[in-house]
């Protein structure tokens, strides 16, 4: 299992490199300026001037060694520095000083980070400010949607064809089907707009502090999960429903019922622990897109998250943005495949790796 | 009795007193909240062009002077505006000297000196800061700082309109202390200054979050006593006008909307909401319909297609049939105005025949009379009478014998979609066949010397657009018809003459104008060459966009604001009781 997970690993390393550098040349050939969105009064000679202010002068090679240094080398001083000398867990450490702030010092011997080219400051300190709303929103939402999903599949699939199975695939193919720019904007209207009961635009700097503030937090946070939830809840539930159905015929069901186990011990025990495996890898795959946030639920409450940003920047021409982005989303996905594998493997003892 | 009623009077004086002094003070009013539905990225100016980062960074940071709601320069640090009359500005126009006010701190409680105007030059003008207020500091070959509340900006040249530095909400003033040290290529790593500047506004920055959110308190050494009447704002970024608007007239939790570009009657529901109100300001920005002077047929060769090649004040390289005025003329009558207007923007637009319709000195009234009608009959005669009339029977006219088909494209967007439909159909009554196009505008706009598809190349026979000018003096805009500022291979297809419009009149006249000091008579030559370019087919205005914003029913003091930031009278905003 670890020679599995090494290998793995090392192999997940020139896949990365190779999906940076596609990303790049794809934003790279794609046409686009980042200074296309500026007013029409801003002459030419002006714009040409902003252009090489961000860096645009240079050849594409060298932008992106200048990326890869940055993200490698750059980006995690920056973190160990944080983790040693702010953060509560590796506080304890010894206060490093690895990054050399380029404000004020040498330009030619400072580290320089990855600056955004909209708001000209470092894209890492702007995701991590990002991430809380995502996390909250799309997390809780992704737990919501677990939590109902998995019941509703167990007991579709234990009564197929009952009418609350009918009712399920119902909503479930409704969850599918309704994109969240209408549902997000019909439970606005309904919600906030007649009937007053939950805020429309979602309050990135509240903190949640007492009991008051917590109900605030949860008033605004109902309408964008309640709108992934329900997206999430009909992926999850429909694979739980066909899983079980696939176990439910099986010969060790029959056996376990003849054994004398009573229904709850066949069906909740027996079947649900082995309709898991497939589950369990979907909902493994599917965190990765909690970090990515939700691009369009995000835009349709204002939770201005991970995704509002990637849209945002994708919009504005914002390359080193969408190419940082992008590729920690690559980097997630990598990561949770190979976790998604190793699960598979602890939960049905006849897969092995080695 | 009139003892009694004066010393009753008195005690009631008395009585209100305090009263009056409470509602007088600094933030009484608690927090004013706002939603700009184009997020604010940062808060300095200089390091982008961005309409709503200006905005933002004007309630933090200003400029010496600024325009009010007419288009009037007030002053707004200093004591007066300079004029040629009062010895502020130097008889040869090469030199404007600004008095600052006295007393003037800044948030941190330092004092405000012509040094920081001083930088401010500086920091804007460094060769590698890539600065995009850059033309507000054309021609300034100097600023000196003879005492703490002089400032001297020395020209290059006469400059007739002397108020470009310094002036509006696009050249505030920055702390020399706080930006010292992000001068060039250092401007991007002062992230903190960049992220909260310190200002002499009515408010300064706790927290900014780009692209999200910004929360400011009052700024307590701000000038004026008991101003802002707000303590906190809060700035919210994101999402689309719809929703912005919903959240100012229908839910109510915000305060005031920006910018509301939406179709009329969609405002019109959300009036109905009865929170708040839309409320519409008129600048120079106007959408209209540009004639191709050069022949864009896609047979030519790259360097002839589209190309303006000038020979002495003439066009080698013509439209065929576009240069002919009865064919523009008939496409301009063609054309009903007022239903555009109506479907397109109801009361954020007006009907204008103009390119300089705003502000209202400069706006000709040559056109007036037969704008807003509607003409089918007379102009297919004024067609038929020029000659140009359908020769094979297939109900397109031709012009020596070339079909009067044209390619029109616009950038993609709901109102000029539905522009392109109709126009379409009222030319194709006067025997004109148009064939649509439209294009994305990032790419349509985006100036890629690459594209074939920019504004720019005009690689079609017709286009629209919408465009305009910052300030009040249309000097610069009047010079996008000059013959040499025409996009070429040359210039990697730079420059503004977009229609390529080549007048030898015309030229001579902008060169007058730029020669002008006296306002009646710079506003007379303008409309004489805003009449010149429209009569000889530069282009076909269409209609004098305004800027729709929205504001609750709560929220007082707001002057919409197009010659400067929305936010310019931030610091009288306060709550309606």
């Amino acid at each position: 299992m670890l020679n599995y997970t090494i290998r793995r690993l090392i192999l997940a390393v020139p896949t990365l490199l190779f999906i940076a550098l596609t990303i790049f040349l794809l934003l790279e050939l794609a046409p686009g300026d980042p200074v296309a969105h500026m007013p029409l009064t801003i002459p030419p000679e002006v714009r040409e001037l902003m252009r090489k202010a961000l860096g645009l002068g240079e050849p594409v090679h060298i932008r992106f060694w200048k990326w890869l240094v940055q993200f490698f080398w750059v980006e995690p001083q920056v973190f160990i520095d944080w983790l040693t000398t702010k953060s509560a867990i590796a506080g304890i450490l010894p206060d490093t000083q690895f990054y050399v702030s380029c404000a004020g010092g040498d330009l030619a011997t400072c580290d320089a980070r990855i600056l955004s080219w909209q708001f000209r400051s470092p894209v890492m300190d702007i995701v991590l400010q990002r991430l809380p709303q995502t996390l909250w929103v799309v997390g809780t939402a992704y737990l919501v949607a677990i939590v109902i999903a998995i019941p509703v599949g167990v007991y579709s699939a234990y009564r197929q064809y009952s009418w609350f199975d009918n009712a399920g695939t119902f909503i479930t193919m409704v969850g599918f089907s309704v994109p969240p720019f209408f549902s997000g904007v019909l439970v606005i209207v309904i919600f906030s707009v007649q009937l007053g009961w939950f805020p429309s635009i979602y309050d990135t700097t509240h903190r949640v502090t007492d009991w008051d503030s917590f109900v605030f937090q949860l008033r605004q946070m109902v309408m964008p999960v309640m709108v992934l939830a329900l997206q999430i809840t009909s992926q999850i539930s429909r694979f739980m429903r066909a899983s079980m159905l696939d176990n439910l015929n099986q010969d060790y069901v029959r056996t376990a019922r003849a054994k004398g186990m009573t229904e709850p011990t066949v069906v909740l025990v027996h079947v649900l622990r082995n309709s898991m495996i497939p589950v369990v890898t979907v909902i493994a795959l599917g965190i990765p897109s909690i970090f990515g946030g939700a691009i369009i639920t995000e835009q349709v409450f204002k939770v201005n998250g991970i995704g509002e940003m990637l849209i945002k920047a994708i919009e504005a021409n914002d390359i080193p943005t969408v190419q940082t982005l992008t590729f920690i989303f690559a980097v997630l996905i990598v990561v949770f495949n190979l976790i998604a594998d190793l699960l598979y493997g602890i939960l049905d003892p006849r897969i092995r790796y080695d | 009795m009139t003892v009694r009623r004066t010393l009753f009077g008195a005690a009631a004086l008395l009585a209100l007193a305090p009263m009056a002094f409470a509602a007088g003070e600094r933030g009484r009013d608690g927090e004013v909240r706002i939603i700009y539905w184009q997020a604010p990225s940062i808060l300095n100016p200089f390091l982008s062009g961005g309409t709503k980062d200006v905005e933002a960074a004007s309630m933090i940071i200003e400029p010496l002077a600024r325009y009010d709601e007419n288009g009037n320069l007030v002053p707004w640090l200093v004591e007066e505006i300079p004029t040629v009359a009062n010895g502020g500005v130097s008889a040869d126009l090469r030199q404007i000297t600004w008095k600052i006010k006295p007393g003037i701190v800044w948030s941190d409680g330092t004092p405000f000196t012509s040094a920081d105007v001083k930088f401010t030059w500086e920091y804007c003008s460094h060769p590698e800061g890539g600065c995009a207020q850059l033309t507000k500091f054309e021609g300034v070959t100097s600023v000196e700082t003879p005492d703490d509340l002089t400032v001297i900006v020395n020209f290059d040249k006469p400059m007739p309109n002397p108020y470009g530095p310094f002036v509006g909400g696009e050249s505030p003033i920055i702390q020399k202390a706080q930006f010292e040290n992000c001068v060039g290529a250092r401007a991007p790593e002062c992230t903190d200054a960049n992220f909260a500047p310190i200002g002499t506004g009515p408010f300064k920055v706790v927290e900014f979050r780009p692209n999200d959110v910004i929360r400011m308190v009052a700024n307590e050494n701000y000038r004026e006593e008991g101003k802002p009447a707000f303590a906190t704002v809060l700035f919210k970024g994101g999402g689309d006008a719809t929703a912005a608007g919903r959240a100012v007239m229908e839910t109510g939790e915000f305060d005031y909307a920006w910018n509301l570009q939406l179709a009329p009657d969609v405002i019109a529901e959300m009036e109905k909401g009865g929170k708040g109100k839309p409320i519409a300001g008129f600048g120079p920005l106007v959408e209209r319909i540009m004639l191709n002077n050069t022949n864009p047929d896609p047979s030519l060769p790259p360097e002839l297609r589209s190309v303006s090649i000038i020979e002495n004040y003439e066009q080698k390289n013509p439209h065929p049939f576009l240069r002919d005025p009865a064919v523009y003329k008939a496409m301009s009558m063609a054309i009903d105005r007022p239903l555009l207007v109506e479907i397109g923007y109801g009361q954020a637009g007006k009907v204008t025949c103009n390119w300089v319709p705003a502000p209202e000195i400069y706006n000709s009234h040559t056109f007036d009379a037969t704008c807003g009608v509607q003409d089918i009959a007379g102009a297919n005669k004024l067609l038929d009478d020029a000659g140009i009339v359908d020769t094979d029977g297939d109900g397109i006219r031709e012009k020596n014998g070339v079909p009067l088909k044209i390619l029109y494209q616009t950038s993609t967007n709901a109102v000029r979609q539905d522009f392109q439909a109709l126009i379409k159909q009222w030319w194709s009554e006067i025997g004109i066949e148009t064939e649509l196009r439209n294009i994305n505008a990032s790419v349509f706009f985006g100036g890629d010397p690459g594209s074939p598809d920019t504004f720019q190349k005009f690689y079609a026979d017709v286009q629209m657009y919408a465009n305009t000018f910052n300030g009040t003096d249309p000097q610069a805009y009047l010079a996008n018809g000059l013959c040499d500022k025409a996009p070429r291979p040359e210039t990697q297809w730079q420059g503004e003459n977009i229609s390529r419009f080549c007048m030898k009149e015309y030229d001579e006249l902008w060169k007058k104008l730029s020669e002008t000091a006296d306002i009646e008579e710079r506003a007379a030559i303008a409309r004489q060459l805003n009449d010149m370019a429209v009569e000889n087919g530069m282009m076909i205005p269409l209609v004098h966009r305004g800027r729709l914003s929205a504001h609750s029913n709560t929220l007082g003091g707001v002057k919409l604001n197009v010659w400067d930031s929305e936010l310019w009278n931030v610091a009288d905003w306060y709550r309606i009781k």
